[in-house]
C-alpha cells in the first residue's frame, strides 16, 4: 500500500514535468503550427546549465536560474535565426529541419562538455525525506518538483484564460490568419509563445536533472513521450496536455514499478526485468495507439 | 431519381439544413438557388457525403445513399464537381481523365502494365477532353492551363465517372463572358442524358438550363417550381432583397 | 518517367562507378571502399521503399525503421535459432532467410498500417514512430536475442556460387537487389496502381470523390514500402553480420526521412544519391572529428530550407511544365 503511494505520487511528478514540456510544445503547435523536434534541446540545455551553474557556484537556485536563461535565449535564437522560415511549411519540412537541429544542438553539447554525464543533486535543503502520511516518508525533492509543477500549471491557466496574452492565444490556436488582421503583432506574439514554451522545458530539464543523469540524448527520450503527450492530449490543447501528462505519467510510472515483479512470477529474475522493462517502455505507445484509434483527434481537441 | 426528404443538419446553434426536400427526375436539370449563407454547400456535403445529416434520407433510385461513403455513392452514380477546382495540377489534362477512367473500370491494383500506354485508358479519355472541348490540350500539365480550361476538365472528370445524376457546385466560378457562355452551351448540350443539380449564383445561366429551380433560404427550401413560376415568385424576391 | 540528358549522364556514370567499384578497391587497396559501396546499396534500397510511401503516395512515416530492423532481426533470429540446433540448418540460406525478412515486415505492416492508416498529417507521422519504438524497446527487452548488445551471425545467408567471406561478390549482390528493386518501382510508379498512389498523394479528397477507395492503396503502399524495407534489413544484417536494436531507433527513421528528401522526394533515383550522400558523410566526415554531426545537421537544415528538390532534381537541372522530379 505505501509502495502504491508512492508510485502515485512518482506518476503524478512525472506528470506534472511531462506537462512542462508538453504545454510548450502543444502551444507552440497550436498557435504556430509548428512541429518542433528541438524541444527536447531546449530540455536537455535547461539541465545542462543549470548543472554546471550549480558545480560552479554551489547553488541550486542560480542553477535553476540559469537553466530557464539558458533555454529562453536559445529558444528565442533557434526561432529567429531558424524556425520562423518553417511556420509556412509543410509539417514534414518542420520535423526534418527541427531534425537536424537535434544532431547540431547534441554535438554542441557534445563539444562542450564531452559526453560523460554531468552530476548534479538535489540541494541539501531539500534532501531529505518528508512524511506525507505517517510511516510514508517520501524525498522532499520529489515533492518540491509536484509543487513547483501544479504552481506552474496554475500559473498557465490563470495566463491563457484570464489576461489579454491568454486570450491572443487562445485566439491565434484557432484563427491564425486573422490575428495579423486584427492588429495583434503576430511576429511578436510567435516569438514569445516560443520564449514562454523553451523556457518551460528548461525548468523541466533543470529540476529534473539531479533525479535523473545529465547527459546527451536525454531530450530525445523525454521527447518522444512528450509527443504522445500531446497527441493523446489533442494537439494544440493546453488542457489535453494536463490531461495527457497525467495520464502517461501514471501509465508509464506504475508499469515499470509493477510489471517486472509481476512477470518474475513466471520467469527467470534476469528475464522478466528486462521484458518487465521493454513492455513497460511500450505501454505508453499502445495506449497512444488505443486513443488515436478510439479518438483520431486526441481526447481534448483544440477546436479549429 | 434523387429523393432528399427531411434533411436537416446543425453545426452548434447554427441551423444549415432544415428539413429539406427535394426531388429531381431522371434526364432533368434541377438548379437550387438561393442567397449567400442559405446552406447550399452544407447541402452538397451531405449529398457527396463528406457531411453526415442530422436526420432526414437521400434516396437514389431508391438506394439509400446515406449509408454509402463518398466512393461508393460515386459507384452508385452520383457524382459531384468542385466549386474550387480539384484537379491534379501536376498531371496532363490527359492523365487526369484517364485516371478517373482507370478507377470506374475498377482494375488499379495493376503493377507491370504502363497505364500511359493503356488505350482501354486513354481512348475514352480523350473523347471526354474532346467533349468538353480540351482536346487540343489534352498534354498539357493541369497548372498550366487556364482558369476556364480547368473548370472544363474539371467537369470532364465528373463526366469521365458516368454519373446519372451530377452534382455541379457553381461551374460558372470564375469564368469570363465566353467562357461561361460555353459552359453553358456544354451543359445544355448533356441535358436529357443524365441528370443534374446545378447549384449556381449566375442567374442568366439558371434560367437558360434549368427545368426545374428550387430556392434555398436559411437551410430551407422556400420555393419550388418551373422557372417562370420562380421568377415570379413574391417570396423568392423577398429573400433574394429582403423582406420590405 | 523522362530523365533529361544530364541525369542520364549522371546515372550512367553512377552505375559505371558502381560497377568498377571493386577494381577501384583493389587498385588503391581500400577494401573499406566495398564495404561502403554495399552500405550504399543496402541504404538505397531501404530508402526507395520509403520513397514509395512518402515520395509517391504522400504519407510522411516516421517509422520506417522498424521494417528494416525487423527484416535485419529476421535472419539473424533464424541463424542463431540455427546454430542452437531448434530449427533446421536451411533456414539459413538465402532462398529462405530473405523472403522471410520480406514477408515478415510485410504482414506486421499490413496490421500495423490499416491501425495507422486511420489517421492522418501529424497524427500519421506520429503514430507510425511510437509503433517503430515499440519494436525498438520489444527488441531491447528481448534477452534471448541479444537485447541491447544486439545480435551476431556467425555467417552470411549461403548464396549459391557465392563463398560467404567473399566480399565483392556479396556488393555485386546488393547492386544486383539495388537493380532490381529500382527497375520494379519505375515500373510500379507508371503502372494503374502507381497512378493511383500518385493521385492520392496530390488530392485525396478528389480521388475519393471519382470512386477510389483509397484506404486500400494506401495500405498496398505501406505494405510493399515495408517489404522493401525488410529486404534491405537482411542485407544489412549480411554485410555486418551484427544486428542491433539500433537499427529500429527513430533516429535511424529519421536519417531515412532526412535520405529521402536530401535525394529528392518522389524521385525514383533519388533514393541512390540522398544513400550516398549521407553514407559517404557518414564515413569522411568521421574521419575529420568527432563531431561530424555538428555538421550534418546543419546541412540537412539547409537541405529542407533551400533545396526542395533534392539533389536529383538539382542534377536535372530547371524543368518545365512540373513542379517536382516527377513526369
Amino acid at each position: 500500500m505505501t509502495l502504491l503511494l508512492e508510485q502515485l505520487l512518482n506518476g503524478l511528478q512525472l506528470g506534472v514535468m511531462l506537462f512542462l514540456m508538453a504545454a510548450g510544445l502543444t502551444l507552440v503547435f497550436g498557435v504556430m503550427g509548428l512541429i518542433n523536434l528541438a524541444h527536447g534541446s531546449l530540455y536537455m540545455i535547461g539541465a545542462y546549465a543549470a548543472a554546471w551553474v550549480q558545480q560552479r557556484t554551489g547553488s541550486f537556485l542560480a542553477g535553476i536560474a540559469a537553466g530557464l536563461a539558458a533555454a529562453a535565449v536559445l529558444g528565442m535564437a533557434l526561432e529567429a535565426a531558424i524556425l520562423r522560415r518553417l511556420y509556412a511549411r509543410e509539417h514534414l519540412d518542420q520535423v526534418l529541419a527541427t531534425f537536424g537541429v537535434i544532431l547540431f544542438c547534441n554535438e554542441a553539447v557534445a563539444m562542450l562538455f564531452g559526453r560523460q554525464p554531468l552530476m548534479a543533486g538535489p540541494p541539501p535543503w531539500l534532501s531529505g525525506f518528508v512524511e506525507i502520511v505517517p510511516g510514508v516518508p517520501y524525498p522532499a525533492y520529489r515533492l518540491a518538483i509536484i509543487a513547483t509543477g501544479l504552481a506552474v500549471a496554475a500559473g498557465l491557466y490563470g495566463l491563457i484564460t484570464h489576461t489579454r496574452i491568454g486570450m491572443r492565444l487562445r485566439a491565434g490556436a484557432t484563427h491564425r490568419d486573422l490575428l495579423g488582421a486584427l492588429g495583434v503583432r503576430v511576429g511578436v506574439l510567435f516569438t514569445m509563445v516560443f520564449g514562454l514554451g523553451a523556457m518551460l522545458a528548461g525548468l523541466a530539464g533543470a529540476l529534473t536533472g539531479p533525479l535523473l543523469s545529465v547527459q546527451i540524448g536525454m531530450g530525445e527520450r523525454i521527447l518522444i513521450t512528450t509527443f504522445v503527450v500531446i497527441v493523446i492530449g489533442g494537439l494544440g490543447s493546453v488542457r489535453g496536455a494536463l490531461a495527457g501528462s497525467l495520464l502517461v505519467g501514471m501509465v508509464d510510472t506504475l508499469t515499470r514499478a509493477y510489471l517486472p515483479t509481476t512477470l518474475r512470477a513466471v520467469l527467470p529474475a534476469s528475464d522478466a526485468d528486462a521484458l518487465g522493462a521493454g513492455l513497460s517502455s511500450m505501454a505508453i505507445f499502445i495506449l497512444m495507439a488505443a486513443v488515436l484509434l478510439w479518438r483520431p483527434r486526441g481526447l481534448f481537441p483544440a477546436h479549429g | 431519381m434523387l429523393d432528399i426528404s427531411g434533411l436537416c443538419k446543425r453545426f452548434g446553434g447554427l441551423v444549415a439544413t432544415d428539413a429539406f426536400n427535394l426531388a429531381i427526375a431522371p434526364g432533368e436539370l434541377h438548379a437550387l438557388i438561393g442567397p449567400n449563407g442559405a446552406g447550399k454547400t452544407t447541402l452538397i456535403g451531405q449529398l457527396a457525403g463528406e457531411l453526415h445529416p442530422d436526420a432526414g434520407t437521400i434516396h437514389l433510385d431508391g438506394a439509400d445513399l446515406l449509408a454509402l461513403s463518398p466512393p461508393a455513392r460515386v459507384k452508385a452514380g452520383l457524382t459531384r464537381s468542385f466549386q474550387i477546382t480539384q484537379v491534379l495540377m501536376q498531371s496532363t489534362a490527359l492523365d487526369n481523365v484517364a485516371l478517373v477512367e482507370q478507377i470506374r473500370q475498377g482494375h488499379s491494383f495493376r503493377f507491370w502494365r504502363q497505364a500511359a500506354s493503356d488505350r482501354r485508358l486513354t481512348d475514352p479519355a480523350m473523347a471526354m477532353l474532346d467533349r468538353v472541348g480540351l482536346a487540343p490540350r489534352a498534354h498539357i500539365t493541369a497548372e498550366n492551363l487556364s482558369h476556364g480550361e480547368r473548370r472544363q476538365l474539371e467537369l470532364a472528370m465528373a463526366l469521365a465517372t458516368r454519373p446519372r445524376l451530377l452534382l455541379l457546385d457553381e461551374p460558372m466560378a470564375g469564368l469570363g463572358a465566353s467562357e461561361a457562355a460555353a459552359m453553358t452551351a456544354l451543359l445544355a448540350g448533356l441535358k436529357g442524358q443524365l441528370a443534374m443539380l446545378l447549384v449556381e449564383h449566375d442567374m442568366d445561366t439558371v434560367f437558360a438550363l434549368a427545368d426545374r429551380i428550387t430556392v434555398m433560404q436559411n437551410g430551407r427550401a422556400i420555393a419550388s417550381g418551373l422557372p417562370d413560376a420562380i421568377r415570379a415568385d413574391p417570396v423568392v424576391r423577398d429573400a433574394y432583397l429582403g423582406a420590405p | 518517367m523522362a530523365e533529361t540528358p544530364r541525369q542520364i549522364a549522371v546515372l550512367a556514370l553512377a552505375a559505371a562507378l558502381f560497377v568498377a567499384l571493386p577494381a577501384i578497391a583493389a587498385a588503391t587497396a581500400r577494401p573499406d571502399l566495398i564495404t561502403l559501396g554495399s552500405q550504399i546499396a543496402i541504404m538505397a534500397i531501404a530508402v526507395a521503399g520509403l520513397d514509395l510511401l512518402m515520395g509517391r503516395t504522400g504519407l510522411p512515416s516516421f517509422g520506417h525503421a522498424a521494417w528494416l530492423g525487423l527484416g535485419g532481426y529476421t535472419v539473424a533470429i533464424l541463424a542463431t535459432h540455427a546454430a542452437q540446433g531448434s530449427l533446421p540448418p536451411w533456414v539459413t540460406q538465402a532462398w529462405f532467410a530473405w523472403p522471410a525478412a520480406i514477408v515478415i515486415p510485410a504482414v506486421l505492416a499490413l496490421a500495423i498500417g490499416a491501425l495507422c492508416l486511420r489517421t492522418t498529417g501529424i497524427s500519421f507521422i506520429m503514430i507510425t514512430l511510437a509503433f517503430a519504438q515499440m519494436f525498438f524497446f520489444l527488441f531491447i527487452a528481448l534477452k534471448a536475442y541479444g537485447g541491447d548488445d544486439g545480435l551476431s551471425m556467425r555467417r552470411r545467408n549461403a548464396l549459391p556460387f557465392i563463398a560467404p567471406r567473399d566480399d565483392v561478390a556479396f556488393f555485386y549482390v546488393c547492386l544486383a537487389a539495388l537493380a532490381l528493386v529500382l527497375f520494379g518501382l519505375r515500373r510500379l510508379a507508371a503502372s494503374r496502381f502507381g497512378t493511383v498512389l500518385d493521385g492520392i498523394r496530390q488530392n485525396e479528397r478528389r480521388m475519393a470523390a471519382i470512386g477510389l477507395a483509397t484506404f486500400r492503396y494506401k495500405l498496398a503502399a505501406f505494405v510493399l514500402s515495408a517489404a522493401i524495407a525488410g529486404l534491405a534489413g537482411a542485407l544489412h544484417v549480411n554485410l555486418f553480420r551484427f544486428a542491433s536494436p539500433d537499427l529500429l531507433h527513430w533516429t535511424m527513421s529519421g536519417e531515412l526521412m532526412v535520405m529521402v528528401v536530401l535525394g529528392g522526394l518522389g524521385s525514383l533515383w533519388g533514393p541512390v544519391f540522398g544513400a550516398a550522400a549521407m553514407v559517404l558523410l557518414h564515413a569522411f566526415l568521421a574521419q575529420w572529428t568527432e563531431h561530424w554531426q555538428i555538421v550534418l545537421g546543419p546541412i540537412l537544415i539547409a537541405a529542407v530550407l533551400l533545396a526542395r528538390r533534392g539533389l536529383w532534381g538539382a542534377v536535372g537541372g530547371r524543368r518545365r511544365g512540373a513542379s517536382g522530379g516527377r513526369a
